[in-house]
């Protein structure tokens, strides 16, 4: 089922938490809410739910308003940061509760509850804790019994608030492969809210990244970390290097030094912005570049990153060098080195 | 559908129980480290000892004594004395009223503390503030002074006394005078002993249940009210043990009417001022096993709160 976010704002007292937010998820989609802590990215999230009430704007659920439905009709599954399991019932009572309180009309015979409970048991594989309490799990144990919990009423829409975000780094990477094949598997629209952007850009069919309360880009996460809309979400999305300069002539000019930026068809401006990650900093290059001093060297798996000084004092620069590249240029400590972006991001501010 | 990875939870096992075995060092260390802090930090044994023995007879003194005593002087006179002093129809019609009045004060500050309770904790509106300190007011006024209000509020000199003397309502030197004197002193118990709980426990399960389509009234049956159930009884008994013994407020509203308007605590001063100790303290004695009871309730209940809190905060 899509669901349809029209011109949503939102304060709480004279903080604007939303401010006119428009966004479209299909059908099947798994979409990342991205963004700082702050952004409104949760908020957006509770709106979705109906937890929260928007000031104004509407939500549609294929093609239908919802905006003014209670969250109890708005079928949604809803799993909480901290879980929210119900602590003074089992494992089996917490995933069974959806379908017990239904109205008697509605409600399956026991037996039937029993057998559904069951397989979502065993759809998150813990079928073996059906008689624990929350308070027995672990962690990622408690994170998949609420994700059963919420499966049980048969949502037509997952809304997940950092599902991983309470859980430790091991465990976090397996919940998140896992929850990306339980998604291809079951194919209900689903968005999840997060501030890390690895795990947005790992698992997400799309993502949304939000700041201030407002929506920035919405792409593929190729398209969000390739392409960054604005300033702020290529400063978000990965580590980068700020640059600050001109354009004249297809040529960035930062402080004296001059690049060719052959692909850029910028008009020239007096100041522009440009950006450039770790690794496509070069060093070493042929004459023209910036200078800059190695301050520190550190290694990561197979990855050497180097923190440079600028000559100029207009701060520090991170490059990120192969093993082979960085035994090739054997740069130590101290040294004086030329380094240039071989890629860059221009952004007119 | 999905790929199952039993493989995963056991090797989380062994990292644990590695974890474990890796600690085993620092451990001891940290145990001896303990141990020389102890003793650094410990009085002399002497000084220990002394001051347990002054709070044990302090305890001993003016505790366990006077309720020894309340039991001595109640059977000094024999067991027939002290079943006729309770069998006496003023003793019973005082025993009779203090029930009834506790039947009727304590559900509904049971009602009104959860649900203050519940407003307090839950949600943000205008006043929260002021309704948290207006709970405790019975705490910090004196109970003489709770049924001077009463008195000069409904009494035949009070603003409302001479239009509810016309419509025939008898509230002050009546039941209902000590029914409303009793409601405001025994307000603040069960709110005050819900709401840390309640804000402990956050908001999410009820927000979980309504998502997954529970009505108000089944989260908050099947949700909130397991959740607080042991700190509700907690409230609830204290919240009886005033009811039933409170003097101060029910004395100025009662008019002292023998075999009407006495409860019990009236009734032992009436019979004590009489110079019928024997039966002052055998009456008296009723409140003295209400408030044993009480004690040994409130002790088991305490174990089970500190247990809920605990729970609330592992959630976190």
């Amino acid at each position: 089922m899509s669901i349809e976010i029209r011109n949503i704002t939102k304060s709480f007292g004279s903080f604007q938490a939303l401010k006119g937010i428009d966004l479209t998820i299909g059908s099947g989609e798994l979409v990342a809410l991205l963004g700082p802590s702050g952004c409104g990215k949760t908020t957006l999230l509770r709106i979705i739910a109906g937890l929260e009430a928007a000031d104004s704007g509407q939500i549609l659920f294929h093609g239908e308003d919802t905006t003014h439905r209670h969250v109890r009709e708005r079928r949604v599954g809803f799993v909480f940061q901290h879980y929210a399991l119900f602590r003074h019932m089992s494992v089996f009572e917490n995933v069974a509760f959806g379908l017990r309180v239904r109205p008697r009309g509605q409600r399956p015979p026991e037996a039937e509850i029993r057998r559904r409970v069951q397989e979502l048991l065993e759809l998150v594989q813990l079928d073996w804790l059906a008689d624990r309490h929350p308070g027995q799990l672990s962690g990622g144990q408690r994170q998949r019994i609420a994700l059963a919990r919420a499966l049980a009423v048969e949502p037509k829409v997952l809304l997940l608030d950092e599902p991983f975000g309470a859980l430790d780094a091991k465990v976090r990477k397996d919940l998140r492969r896992w929850l990306r094949r339980l998604h291809d598997g079951l194919h209900i629209t689903s968005v999840f809210v997060t501030h890390d952007q690895e795990e947005a850009l790992e698992v997400a069919d799309r993502v949304v990244v939000l700041n201030a309360g407002q929506i920035e880009q919405v792409g593929s996460a190729d398209e969000v970390y390739d392409h960054p809309a604005t300033p702020f979400v290529c400063q978000f999305i990965g580590d980068v290097n700020l640059f600050h300069g001109r354009v004249h002539g297809g040529r960035a000019l930062i402080g004296e030094t001059v690049i060719e930026l052959p692909d850029i068809a910028e008009s020239d401006t007096e100041q522009a912005l440009f950006f450039a990650r770790p690794h496509e900093i070069e060093i070493g290059g042929d004459g023209a570049g910036i200078v800059a001093v190695v301050r520190d060297i550190r290694r990561r798996g197979n990855a050497v990153r180097v923190e440079l000084e600028r000559k100029d004092g207009r701060g520090a620069v991170e490059a990120e060098l192969s093993r082979e590249a960085f035994g090739r240029h054997a740069i130590k400590h101290g040294d004086e080195v030329v380094i240039q972006p071989s890629k860059i991001r221009v952004f007119q501010p | 559908m999905v790929d199952p990875e039993p493989a995963r939870l056991p090797r989380l096992n062994g990292t644990s129980t590695e974890a474990i075995a890796m600690s085993a060092q620092p451990l001891t260390f940290a145990s001896h480290i303990h141990h020389v802090h102890h003793a650094a930090r410990g009085e002399a044994p002497w000084v220990r000892w002394s001051l347990i023995a002054i709070a044990l007879l302090f305890l001993a003194l003016f505790l366990l004594m006077p309720l020894a005593l309340v039991f001595v002087q109640a059977f000094a006179k024999g067991w027939e004395t002290y079943v006729s002093a309770l069998a006496d129809p003023m003793a019973l019609a005082a025993i009779e009223l203090t029930l009834l009045v506790t039947l009727i004060a304590v559900p509904l500050n049971t009602v009104f503390g959860v649900a203050a309770a519940w407003a307090i904790a839950k949600f943000e509106f205008p006043g929260k503030n002021l309704l948290t300190t207006l709970i405790d007011l019975p705490f910090s006024v004196s109970p003489v002074v709770s049924g001077l209000i009463y008195v000069l509020l409904f009494g035949m000199q009070g603003w409302l006394g001479p239009w509810l003397h016309e419509h025939d309502i008898k509230l002050i030197f009546a039941v209902p005078g000590i029914v409303l004197a009793t409601l405001f002193v025994t307000v603040p118990f069960v709110a005050r002993e819900l709401i840390p709980l309640m804000q402990a426990q956050g908001n999410d399960e009820e927000e979980a249940a309504l998502v997954l389509g529970a009505s108000g009234w089944q989260t908050f049956r099947h949700v909130t009210l397991p959740n607080i159930r042991w700190g509700l009884l907690y409230g609830v008994i204290l919240c009886n043990a005033r009811a039933m013994g409170e003097f101060g407020a029910v004395s100025v509203v009662s008019g002292h009417i023998r075999g009407a308007t006495n409860t019990i605590p009236l009734h032992v001063e009436i019979l004590y001022n009489e110079y019928n100790s024997a039966a002052a303290f055998a009456v008296a004695s009723l409140l003295a096993m209400l408030a044993l009871v009480t004690l040994a309730l409130k002790s088991v209940l305490e174990w089970r709160l500190a247990r809920q809190i605990d729970a609330a905060k592992d959630e976190e």
